[in-house]
């Protein structure tokens, strides 16, 4: 392994068989010697090159405090090119960045300048170990066979495959409470759960963010708003999670009653309101790019395209299944209300959703 | 050894202290001076080395101040826009990290940085290997490391890009969430595990940090420490060259050439991150805000790396089968699950597919010129086209935009282009790779263009071909010629029928069809004869001084010239083979 000599003392003929080339060893490449190899001013240059990085790279890290402790974290600058940024941070990864990179040119231009360029040549081995230790190896696995009697003893080499099969069990029947029931949920199976969301019969609609009830006449004809059930705050805040919203979650959209082509039951609509599910039934992404126009709702992530005066179906992309429709209707004072949860399960497909 | 200085004492004692306890000297003295070879793409692999060093140091100092709790805060912080805003932890600390811990965004951004380069040079290296034939015996377990490396390092980004919890993060686990429920049988179930019942739950960031930082990452710095053992005990593979062979290495040694570049590397990637991640934004999570399961950004996107899932999803049409009352969502099962689990598998079987196809059994330390593997190329090359588009599939809504096409038009032309191209790109690659191949042949025959056009006296342009350089002829002949295996026997000469003989036929067909194509090299006796021709030419090259003076041509001019029809017809005779 040590049999290393300098690639131009070769002879031409090692190495490879030229009988399996078919041609004649090729010659080696003749070594051009540098500047730096020949004039000693370029050796003493390409030295002080060398060392000016290393000075700068330590320059650098002087730097990096000076920003760390003197730039306030707040300031804000224009940099070129980069608009406007964080003082601190471009200092920082300026600085830093410098500091570790000058090192690096510095070792490059070291070895390229100043050590030798001379390619050297060291003999392969074959991977394949000696018959010797095929043979002796085969040997020792032989007497441990025999010394453990695991040929001559099949009760035991059963049962201990047995034993080896079964242990790691435990190991996995302990992952089942990864997933510990919820007050409220109890004795209910993901299919069951992920089936029923928040609305109920009666349940009023509000908009998101300000908890508003909404009255028929705050939605324009064509217009689209986000809106939850009336008691999402205080479920959310009661189960600490926002899994509630992820399944209530509905958009209500506004048209012309006669624009409505169909529903998924009839008269599910209040005075052309509509209430969709907002989740999609392909992954499972919110969706509330509308077009007026087509009444054409798309995915932000996938672009499946539901065609909401059309019962929701499907009109484009991977999604499999119509937008849930819920059935509204307006209450004794006058604001939308749910008539009845979701008739079918919102959200992704699942296995046990039939 | 001769030590003077204090400093080179004190270390001899220090390596006598050791060597006396672990015996490292032995070690030492046969590797200190290992020969490694030179050559710019074997970069690849250390960038990927050198960028995950970065990763995993700079995401040690983010765990000091990261907080993987889905509990609700209300943010109080020096980012404005966001305060008084209630999101979780989770996404708060991210927050702090990126405005009120000094240096903190820049480690985030270098984070990020480091783990897109990573990944990316990983995929590059993979080519690399996988076009020059490395993979080859002895090295097939490696390329198996390689692909297993290749994979935790996607579930390293997904896994680490999810944890901010900010809005974009979130989408993304919810479309991960998605893909887990579409599991025939399982999905609903595995699910509710992993995420501690339904979406988004408040355990699953937690859950997620300790896979990120741990469990990844250990599996990866185990793989990586297997990877560069193999590499170290077979020796790197090397380009054809002059004095370079099968059975050896030329290259430059450890000491001092190779640690002085290969260190030097290290310290310039680690720079160049650190000077990205202070100059360039990446995942401003402070602009999409915290998660919300019914909120969402138009135009999100994944990192690159996630992009040909993403398509694949996009890409796929709408089939959901119900049976017995048991839904199967095939289009979600096959894009997120099926289609990568087989581009993986694929990809990790490769060497042994190959070597069995081939019945190729040496083993190789001389790298393949892609183009003397054609059919290896052209399938690589459609894998790659494949992947392309799928990942044009994961950008269409910023393609729509950016172009002005429509969404559902792109769809379709990917739905029709994913099995049209890639056949194309097989059949274009497979032919330029015989092009190329042919050429060489040119080459050696009768040596490269010199760009020296010569009128003759009687009219006839001629351009005068030099010899190839030393250096050429030895990358060039390097070529190794394989034949098929032969069509196997329906039975013995006893006329007992052969048990394996439809495996054989498909094998022989498969060898066939691997091997089919090929420029054989010319034989050694057809190379002497076309260099001394080549030398002819050279030789008409003096006159061209005095190209004035036909006559000192003409005496040149015996048919010795190379004539322009020569290359057809050797283009003709490659064909009749």
């Amino acid at each position: 392994m040590t049999d290393i000599t300098p690639h131009q003392d070769q002879a031409s003929g090692h190495g490879n068989t030229p009988a399996r080339l078919g041609y004649s060893p090729v010659a080696d490449i003749p070594h051009k010697p540098r500047a730096t190899d020949t004039d000693p001013k370029a050796a003493r240059r390409a030295e002080r090159q060398v060392a000016t990085m290393f000075l700068l790279s330590m320059l650098m890290v002087v730097l990096f405090i000076v920003a760390y402790f003197g730039i306030d974290k707040d300031t804000i600058i224009y940099f070129p090119v980069l608009g406007e940024v964080g003082a601190s941070n471009v200092a920082l990864g300026l600085t830093m960045g410098l500091a570790i990179l000058l090192i690096g040119t510095a070792a490059i231009q070291w070895a390229k300048k100043l050590m030798p360029d001379v390619e050297v040549v060291q003999q392969r081995h074959d991977m394949v170990s000696p018959k010797r230790d095929a043979l002796e190896a085969q040997a020792n696995y032989e007497r441990g066979k025999e010394e453990s009697g695991f040929a001559r003893f099949p009760l035991i080499r059963r049962t201990l495959l047995g034993a080896l099969v079964l242990f790691p069990i435990p190991l996995v029947v302990m992952l089942r409470d990864l997933w510990t029931p919820k007050p409220g949920t109890e004795g209910k199976s993901p299919a069951d759960i992920l089936s029923t969301t928040l609305w109920t019969g009666g349940l009023r609609i509000v908009s998101d963010g300000t908890y508003a009830p909404v009255r028929p006449e705050d939605l324009p004809v064509g217009g689209l708003i986000s809106a939850v059930p009336i008691d999402l705050k205080e479920v959310e805040e009661l189960e600490e999670n926002l899994n509630a919203r992820g399944k209530a979650a509905i958009i209500l959209v506004r048209m012309e009653p006669d624009e409505i082509r169909a529903q998924q039951g009839e008269g599910w609509d209040y005075q052309g309101i509509l209430a969709y599910s907002k989740i999609c039934t392909h992954v499972g992404c919110p969706i509330a790019l509308y077009e007026q126009r087509t009444h054409h709702l798309l995915c932000p992530c996938h672009q499946s395209t539901f065609d909401l005066a059309d019962a929701g179906n499907v009109v484009f992309g991977p999604a499999a299944r119509r937008m849930p429709q819920l059935p509204i209707g307006v209450d004794e004072e006058g604001y939308l209300v749910a008539m009845s949860d979701f008739a079918e399960p919102v959200g992704p497909s699942f296995w046990e959703r039939g | 050894m001769t030590t003077t200085s204090p400093v080179e004492q004190v270390g001899g004692a220090t390596a006598t202290y050791v060597d006396e306890r672990v015996g490292s000297n032995k070690f030492l003295s046969r590797n200190l001076g290992k020969v490694f070879p030179d050559h710019w793409s074997f970069m690849l692999g250390e960038i990927a080395l050198y960028s995950f060093i970065v990763v995993l140091l700079t995401g040690v100092f983010l765990t000091l101040w990261f907080k993987p709790s889905m509990a609700e805060v209300v943010y109080e912080g020096s980012y404005i826009p966001l305060n008084g805003i209630k999101m979780s932890e989770a996404y708060e600390s991210a927050l702090n990290i990126s405005f009120d811990v000094r240096g903190g965004l820049l480690l985030r951004q270098m984070h990020h940085w480091s783990a897109l380069i990573f990944i990316a040079a990983m995929a590059v290296h993979m080519f690399r290997v996988f076009f020059t034939g490395a993979f080859r015996k002895p090295r097939e377990f490696n390329w198996l490391i390689g692909v297993g490396l290749t994979t935790f390092g996607l579930l390293a980004g997904f896994s680490g890009y999810s944890l901010p919890d900010d809005l974009l993060s979130g989408t993304g686990l919810q479309i991960a969430r998605g893909i887990v429920q579409a599991v025939p049988v399982i999905g609903t179930w595995a699910a509710f595990l992993l995420f501690d019942g339904e979406f988004p739950g408040t355990e699953f960031i937690s859950r997620l940090y300790g896979v990120h930082i741990l469990l990844i990452p250990g599996l990866i710095l185990a793989l990586v420490t297997v990877h560069l053992m193999l590499v170290w005990t077979q020796k790197h593979t090397q380009f054809p060259g002059p004095g370079r062979t099968n059975d050896n290495v030329v290259g430059y040694p450890l000491l001092p050439v190779y640690m002085a570049k290969a260190g030097g590397f290290f310290f310039i990637v680690f720079g160049i991150i650190a000077l990205v991640g202070g100059l360039v934004t990446i995942n401003p999570i402070w602009i999409f805000g915290p998660y919300m399961p019914d909120q969402v950004s138009a135009g999100s996107q994944p990192d690159w790396y996630i992009g040909f899932l993403d398509g694949a999803l996009r890409v796929m049409p709408n089939i959901e089968s119900v049976i017995f009352g048991w839904t199967i969502s095939w289009n979600i099962f096959i894009p997120a699950l099926v289609v990568p689990g087989i581009l993986f598998t694929a990809l990790g079987l490769y060497p042994f597919i190959e070597a069995w196809v081939t019945g190729d059994k040496r083993e190789h330390n001389l790298l393949d010129r892609p183009r003397n593997a054609p059919t290896r190329t052209a399938f690589g090359m459609m894998a790659i086209s494949f992947y392309v588009l799928l990942w044009v599939g994961g950008a269409n809504d910023i393609i729509a935009v950016a172009f002005d096409l429509s969404i559902n038009s792109i769809i379709w032309f990917l739905r029709v282009t994913l099995f049209v191209i890639p056949p194309i790109v097989f059949l274009v690659t497979r032919r330029t790779c015989l092009g190329l191949q042919r050429r060489d042949r040119e080459k050696l025959l009768h040596g490269y263009e010199s760009g020296r056009v010569l009128r003759l006296p009687h009219g006839e342009f001629i351009e005068v071909h030099q010899p190839l350089n030393e250096k050429d002829m030895a990358v060039i002949t390097a070529k190794i010629d394989y034949t098929p295996i032969p069509a196997p026997d329906k039975a013995d000469v006893d006329g007992v029928r052969n048990k394996n003989y439809r495996a054989q036929m498909l094998r022989h067909r498969l060898s066939e069809f691997f091997y089919g194509v090929n420029v054989p090299k010319p034989s050694a006796a057809e190379i002497e004869a076309g260099q001394h021709h080549a030398a002819h030419d050279a030789a008409v090259e003096a006159p061209l001084h005095d190209y004035e003076d036909a006559d000192q041509i003409q005496n040149f001019h015996g048919g010795v010239l190379h004539h322009p029809g020569m290359a057809e017809t050797n283009a003709e005779q490659v064909e009749q083979r």
